[in-house]
């Protein structure tokens, strides 16, 4: 559904000063996936997406988007895909019904075709009674929903949405996700999603793409990636600092306290054995805790840093 | 080309339709032009003895001019929004979404235009059919290229619009007054008249002004025509260009 190859893009600045954002990216995604595409801020993903949703076009490589060319045939992916942008989508003059009918004519249906698919997504997406309102005085989820229904007017088979979630309430982006998740079950929509929340990333999506610095750090599901990058992390207190240096010693942890910190690939199997081995050593245990990674941990194993400290909504 | 028309049909519904629904907008754009027309008017009749004829087609050069502006106010409206980010990702054509704006101010200028022609007529207007109609069309050119550059305004004024406001505000007033719109620059000094020669816009409305006393052949008219031809050209070159780097 989407494969790129070295796909970048340079921004000029003042003075002949050049910023690389997206260097060289090199993307596979198959149709029907859900892939979430993760990142810090100024990390390339706004701009890649962007790409991949024809609004501006690569410095250099390619980019085939449901089997277009976006430099070659850009009006052949927009008729294909569906976008839902990080802003509000709907326009402040207009009313919800009135946009719903707009953009099904943006893309050809006739006006009785476009009329009968706004009211498909006014019902899909519980927005019926408020076809006759403006944007302005819907809620946030409520706008966001509106947002989604004038990304899927024309059915696409492939929908990027740009921060679906961020800035709603914890009750207004479980209902997004229903949405999106239902819309999948539906339709068999490929859907590619930015989104600064880890959990959801983690728990929502079948693959994970991590950006950082223009370049892709790693791709996998959310599974893989902790599994093969980050590891269980296990945490052991003992009862004085001396046992827990020596627990540190043996087990190859970090000891702080009377606390000793591990990582292991699969820490519901490492632990019975730790603790035998500090049984025979004659360490005494107090306490044995043990953590499934984030995906906050595979981003701090590969880039030292974390993401949840600087990703904040822009 | 079908698709062009199909698409400048959709944009021009679009922004029409709210103006279709709360008509009240509508009716208060209406109202500026004549109070221009019956006050200045009225005004001008005894000072410098310009007629109806003169004092008409110039109220509607300068709401041609407002119009298409206030088109580009509403595009960076739309831009910051997001929802002008929405409207690039779809198939439509990128000419028809400059045309189809710009058609909306026309269709109000239009209706103005109408208005003030019936309202001048039992004060002495003279109607010169053909010449209302050339004149008409003349200045849909004309907005068809002022709309597209302010366009082009609105979308390197963005977020901030600073730089939108900065133009409009400090460029278009001068412009206006220089063209003669409102006051003859005949009896003015030569700087002035030199300056007015430098502006497009003056041209456009000596065209007008030739239309409407029925002078439909002559040298205004083709240098008049020419201008706005000229500024649709630039304006539609600007605005696709624009719209294909991203915006």
């Amino acid at each position: 559904m989407i494969h790129t190859r070295g796909l970048t893009r340079v921004f000029s600045l003042k003075k002949k000063q050049t910023v690389e954002a997206v260097r060289g990216i090199d993307l596979d995604v198959e149709p029907g996936q859900l892939v979430a595409f993760l990142g810090p801020n100024g990390a390339g993903k706004s701009t890649t997406l962007r790409m991949l949703t024809t609004l501006l076009p690569p410095t250099s490589g390619t980019a085939t988007v449901a089997g277009r060319d976006v430099a070659r045939d850009p009006a052949g992916v927009r008729a294909r895909i569906g976008y839902v942008g990080q802003r509000n989508s709907a326009g402040e003059n207009f009313r919800v019904g009135d946009e719903l009918v707009t953009q099904g004519r943006c893309y050809g249906l006739t006006s009785a075709e476009a009329r009968r698919r706004a009211g498909e997504m006014l019902e899909l997406l519980d927005l019926g009674p408020l076809a006759a309102r403006k944007p302005g005085t819907l809620s946030g989820g409520q706008r966001r929903r509106l947002d989604i229904a004038l990304g899927l007017v024309h059915r696409p088979g492939l929908l990027f949405l740009d921060e679906p979630s961020t800035g709603l309430d914890p009750k207004s982006r479980a209902e997004i996700w229903s949405h999106i998740l239902r819309l999948r079950e539906t339709y068999g929509t490929t859907l590619f999603l930015t989104t600064h929340y880890l959990e959801e990333a983690d728990s929502m999506a079948e693959r994970v793409i991590i950006i950082d610095d223009g370049r892709i750090i790693a791709v996998g599901t959310a599974e893989q990636l902790k599994n093969d990058l980050a590891g269980d992390r296990v945490t052991l207190t003992t009862h004085t600092a001396q046992d827990a240096g020596r627990a540190a010693a043996l087990l190859g942890g970090a000891a702080e306290g009377v606390t000793v910190r591990l990582r292991a690939a699969s820490a519901t199997a490492a632990l019975p054995e730790h603790l035998r081995t500090l049984e025979a050593a004659g360490v005494k245990v107090a306490t044995a805790e043990t953590v499934r990674p984030t995906l906050d941990d595979v981003f701090l194993t590969l880039t030292g840093r974390s993401l949840s400290d600087d990703d904040l909504p822009a | 080309m079908t698709t062009f028309l199909r698409d400048t049909v959709t944009v021009f519904r679009r922004e029409f339709t709210p103006a279709w629904r709360e008509p009240v907008g509508l009716m208060f754009e209406m109202g500026q032009p004549l109070l221009f027309l019956f006050l200045f008017g009225a005004l001008l009749d005894g000072a410098v003895g310009a007629s109806w004829q003169w004092f008409v087609p110039g109220i509607l050069v300068m709401m041609c001019l407002t119009g298409p502006m206030a088109a580009g106010y509403y595009v960076l409206m739309e831009l910051v929004g997001g929802s002008m980010e929405r409207m690039m990702v779809t198939p439509l054509n990128r000419t028809a979404m400059l045309v189809g704006r710009t058609m909306k101010e026309m269709a109000v200028l239009f209706a103005q235009a109408v208005l003030i022609i019936v309202l001048a007529l039992p004060l002495g207007f003279e109607l010169h059919w053909t010449g209302v109609v050339a004149g008409l069309a003349l200045l849909i050119v004309f907005g068809v290229g002022l709309g597209a550059l302010s366009f082009v305004l609105a979308v390197k004024s963005a977020p901030d619009g600073t730089l939108f406001y900065t133009v409009t505000q400090v460029l278009l007033f001068p412009m206006l007054l220089l063209s003669g719109v409102l006051l003859p620059l005949d009896s003015g000094p030569d700087w002035l008249r030199v300056a007015g020669g430098l502006n497009p816009i003056t041209y456009i409305v000596d065209a007008e002004r030739a239309l409407f006393s029925g002078q439909v052949l002559g040298l205004p008219v083709l240098y008049g025509a020419a201008t706005a031809v000229a500024v649709a050209a630039l304006g539609l070159f600007l605005g696709n260009r624009t719209l294909r780097r991203g915006v």
